[in-house]
């Protein structure tokens, strides 16, 4: 497997989409290549980062504002 | 139709019962269902429109129109993608209005290949994100999100942050499976690039992301 390959098939990677006798060669590959352990690990971590961490946290109050809202337009809609 | 499924109660997503009580006229419960998605869309139409008081009324609106057109709603697809498509597209005129009328699609900009080959292969530290503290870390976050083309973010967001799967992102946004998946692997590719910046081993601490404490741009 070269790092082109490997690079296509990243997603499936992350996303524990492949089939075992690929599963293989992927390991064969990131034994002997470091830079793309590296890129596996660190995009991994990208995306644990951005699932984990909120960066629009609404204040409760605009939030209980904003439903209030809401619902009070749904109940003049009907 | 007129012949119903015996599906068992259990098979069902719970919105099911929520839309149906909705549809027969109980605000309350939809009220439930605002309140369960409220944030996911207020997110998701900030991460689109990048301002605040446009992804308010998105989010408004959005609940607004979907509780509207509830009977048109088919129920082959969950109503949570249902209620995400009626955000995007009215982030999307959002956008527009902003830009006067110019036009706005998921295609913006994402022709560029600009970070679908890694280049920084610096390691990161076990966990980078303990070096800053939770305001700065959302500071780098958000300017690295931003960074990103339009129609690569949404795929992101949409996909890793919220957890839709790669078909429902696909009917979402109107795009074929394999887009998204194009899509997605370069948002992976340039987010982890430009994290890499902060949080790989040789790069410096560079916390110039906290250098400005203010909101998102427009306050709430």
């Amino acid at each position: 497997m070269t790092c082109t390959e490997f690079l296509q098939i990243l997603d499936d990677v992350l996303d524990e989409s492949i089939a075992v006798e690929t599963r293989t060669e992927i390991e064969a590959h990131l034994r002997k290549c470091g830079h793309c352990e590296v890129v596996l690990n660190t995009t991994r971590k990208t995306i644990e980062i951005f699932r984990c961490h909120e960066i629009y946290e609404v204040p409760t109050e605009v939030s209980a504002r904003l439903h209030a809202k809401i619902m009070e337009r749904c109940r003049k809609a009907k | 139709m007129s012949t119903i499924q015996p599906v068992a109660e259990q098979d069902q997503h719970p919105d099911v019962a929520l839309v149906a009580q909705v549809r027969a006229g109980d605000v309350a419960a939809y009220d439930t269902l605002v309140r369960k998605y409220e944030r996911q869309i207020f997110r998701i139409a900030q991460h689109i429109t990048q301002n605040r008081e446009d992804a308010e009324d998105v989010m408004q609106d959005a609940f607004l129109k979907a509780y509207e057109k509830l009977d048109q709603f088919q129920g082959n697809s969950k109503f949570y993608t249902w209620l995400v498509r009626i955000a995007v597209n009215e982030s999307l005129m959002r956008l527009r209005k902003r830009r006067t009328g110019k036009l706005v699609s998921m295609d913006e900009d994402v022709q560029t290949d600009e970070g679908s080959v890694p280049r920084d292969f610096a390691d990161w530290a076990p966990n980078p994100e303990q070096n800053y503290t939770q305001a700065e870390l959302a500071e780098i976050l958000k300017k690295t999100i931003q960074g990103l083309p339009q129609g690569f973010r949404v795929v992101f967001v949409l996909r890793d942050v919220d957890g839709l799967s790669t078909e429902e992102t696909a009917e979402t946004l109107g795009l074929s499976v394999p887009a998204v998946k194009s899509r997605l692997l370069r948002a992976r590719l340039q987010l982890r690039e430009r994290l890499t910046r902060y949080f790989g081993r040789k790069a410096p601490a560079i916390a110039q992301a906290s250098a400005a404490p203010r909101g998102d741009g427009a306050e709430a």
